[in-house]
């Protein structure tokens, strides 16, 4: 399993029940494309994040598919509705067998 | 000259033909209605290899009635298919945002799966002066 760069979450660390909090996720990643040349004209090859979920409490709440076209250090902001307090997981899984994880905790009142 | 041997390596650009293939293969034969769906990207981007992007979509984002997923597909890119995402009621709204690559001046298309099974769409034109993604 190769490593893939830091991720990194913003979100609030906590919330009332019911509102609606902004989750903002980075992950340092080449996303190369697999069309790029270098520069003795031979292809580069595809190294490319495909797959990031998002879990609150163990149950998925965001799921994106990935393809070359998404830039370097691939950016997603997304929403939740804050329920109970508990752990949200996030997993980038890259073409090579790199995975990267980021945990952040939400407190609900 | 360096040009020929790049169209050797390079597969050709999608065309709004492969558009029409990628929304057949993903969507079927399903009717996509305009509307419901708010596709913001910058009108002029500098750099094509990082183009902010927000997509909403109007929806109660309730158990009964919410958005199932979103699709971003590029009509000139290499491949269209840049981008989707799976929702619930669970996101309290659908709104997502990213920052993709486009290739060169060309319509952005974003497709809402509902959970009624309806599925509504944008587009919005982007006008590309460099990019070195390869794309």
């Amino acid at each position: 399993m190769s490593r893939m760069g830091t991720a990194r979450v913003r979100m609030t660390a906590n919330a009332k029940r019911g509102e609606v909090i902004e989750i903002r996720t980075l992950v340092q990643h080449p996303m190369e494309s697999g069309f790029r040349l270098d520069n003795t004209g031979k292809a580069i090859a595809r190294h490319i994040v495909e797959s990031f979920h998002c879990s609150y409490n163990g149950r998925e709440i965001f799921r994106a598919r990935l393809y070359p076209a998404v830039s370097t250090n691939p950016f997603f902001t997304f929403y939740a509705v804050a329920a109970d307090s508990g752990d949200f997981v996030f997993t980038w899984k890259d073409d090579q067998g790199g995975v990267a994880t980021a945990t952040s905790h939400l407190d609900v009142v | 000259m360096a040009g020929a041997s790049l169209l050797v390596v390079r597969p050709a650009k999608a065309t709004p033909e492969e558009l029409v293939i990628a929304l057949r293969e993903t969507f079927g034969d399903q009717p996509i209605n305009r509307g419901r769906v708010k596709l913001e990207v910058p009108r002029l981007a500098e750099n094509g290899s990082v183009v902010p992007v927000i997509v909403s979509v109007e929806s109660p984002m309730t158990e009964l009635q919410h958005v199932k997923s979103i699709h971003l597909f590029a009509q000139k890119n290499h491949l269209p298919r840049i981008l989707e995402v799976h929702l619930g009621h669970y996101n309290g709204k659908a709104v997502v945002s990213s920052r993709v690559r486009v290739a060169t001046s060309q319509q952005l298309t974003a497709v809402a799966a509902m959970s009624d099974g309806s599925l509504w769409s944008a587009a919005a034109d982007i006008e590309v002066v460099t990019s070195e993604c390869g794309l």
